[in-house]
């Protein structure tokens, strides 16, 4: 199925996605990759407020290039998601409700979105000029220090993503694959 | 003896790296094409299209191909009869790096301490290896490697008697356990022998062949259509949504090793293969 969500992305749009779905997402989300994931759940241990509401935000993995004059932003395709598994529970329990990335998750984030109801969605992994063309406004709301790692704000319009985890515990790295194994029985 | 000096290193890096990180070599991008034309999966067809979309887009040069423009990976031949003047190479490539990601806008991916991580604002340093060879040119390998891939890749010391078995058995595991991380599809190089280090440079050397380029061995040739075709079994597919392209090219470098010993690398690559050549 094909969705267009807009924002504010509260869970309750994200309750009939299933892994395999494809959505295109418009609207405000958030740029968070290892060192801000880091900061941020060291943050919340200090009892510190965070630089954004976490609460309905979607957290998009990435690390751009540096823009271009006159543009928004640099290529800005997904990173490796696995890498923010340590903080994603923390983060989904807080009411993050959708994380995009690339590539396989723990056990502990599959089930920190089924008992959330929240989403994980796959961008193109090596696309990163094509998510670029879908991003029409970009700022560092924290961090910037971190350069490419900054917490940045985009707002996207029609940002071409795919389910991989659902709310109810659907997998497409696992049904994909093996779909598409049965299909050459 | 012919006299060689660095700013020439230095121009020829800058160029090279905002080059690779907007233009593939054409085997990759011929390779690409192919399966997006021939994939019998749709959901797998649309990726592979897509990843044509963003070469197409990276192509006008305004936006590199990938966030990850890489740890600049340089192979440096060395003619023997090169007196190099100006400098250290060493200095030269780096400046270059330095220019090539400065101007070029591309991302700083480098921290300069694996544990305290810093980040070094200019991508500086560069991973260079050295070879001294004949003639008076200097040849420069300029390949940016992505660590999505690069963390899936993996090594192993096998005892000899796995043989061929153990060796092609590792290769697709290596394969199947990185699944989606890495952006498939994806490219394998296979280094097979010498010690420790000397696998893992071959494996990563092997990722520079050209898809199209037979292995002169054909007992090796033979292995890499073998294992090519058993990692697309897999049926891993594009981004790991399922599909019949998971690899688009297997290629295996060898060197001798001790009696006891059977060093197996595998270097992973990502769909965005970026490479460069230059003679001086």
């Amino acid at each position: 199925m094909e969705y267009q969500i807009k924002e504010p992305f509260t869970s309750d749009k994200f309750q009939e996605l299933r892994a395999g779905d494809t959505v295109l997402l418009t609207g405000s989300i958030y740029t968070a990759r290892d060192a801000a994931h880091k900061r941020l759940v060291e943050m919340l241990k200090q009892g510190e407020p965070l630089p954004f509401e976490v609460k309905n935000s979607v957290i998009y993995y990435v690390g751009p290039t540096p823009e271009k004059p006159g543009n928004p932003i640099g290529s800005a395709g997904p990173t490796t998601s696995y890498r923010m598994d340590a903080y994603a529970p923390t983060l989904l329990d807080l009411g993050e409700t959708g994380m995009i990335g690339k590539g396989q998750r723990g056990q502990e984030v599959k089930d920190a979105v089924t008992r959330n109801k929240a989403v994980y969605f796959a961008a193109i992994g090596g696309a990163g000029a094509l998510m670029a063309q879908r991003v029409e406004h970009s700022e560092i709301v924290a961090f910037e220090d971190l350069g490419a790692e900054a917490v940045r704000r985009l707002l996207v319009k029609d940002f071409p993503v795919t389910v991989v985890l659902d709310s109810q515990g659907g997998d497409l790295y696992e049904e994909g694959r093996k779909a598409y194994l049965e299909s050459r029985m | 003896m012919r006299t060689l000096h660095t700013s020439e290193l230095t121009k020829a890096v800058a160029e090279m790296a905002r080059e690779t990180n907007h233009f593939l070599s054409e085997d990759v991008t011929r390779a690409i094409s192919r399966q997006a034309k021939e994939e019998p999966w749709p959901v797998a067809k649309d990726v592979l299209e897509r990843i044509e979309e963003n070469i197409a887009i990276a192509g006008k040069g305004v936006l590199p191909l990938c966030q990850d423009t890489g740890l600049a990976c340089v192979f440096l031949e060395i003619g023997q009869d090169v007196h190099i003047i100006g400098g250290l190479i060493e200095d030269a490539v780096n400046e270059g790096v330095r220019n090539g990601y400065g101007e070029g806008f591309l991302r700083k991916s480098v921290v300069v301490d694996p544990l305290r991580r810093v980040n070094t604002k200019d991508n500086t340093p560069a991973h260079i290896h050295y070879e001294i060879v004949s003639g008076d040119q200097v040849k420069i390998t300029f390949a940016p490697k992505g660590f999505g891939s690069e963390n899936m890749s993996q090594i192993k010391m096998m005892p000899p008697s796995a043989g061929e078995q153990g060796v092609k058995d590792f290769v697709v595991k290596v394969c199947e356990e990185a699944g989606a991380n890495p952006c498939p599809p994806i490219v394998v190089g296979v280094g097979i022998g010498g010690t420790f280090d000397k696998a893992a440079l071959m494996a990563k050397e092997a990722l520079l062949i050209p898809f199209d380029e037979a292995n002169s061995d054909p007992y090796y040739a033979d292995m890499e259509a073998e294992l090519l075709e058993r990692i697309n079994e897999l049926g891993i597919g594009p981004q790991g949504f399922g599909g019949a392209t998971t690899a688009l090219s297997v290629k295996i470098k060898t060197a001798p090793t001790h009696i006891a010993g059977l060093p197996v690398a595998v270097n992973i690559n990502c769909h965005v293969s970026r490479h460069a050549q230059r003679v001086l």
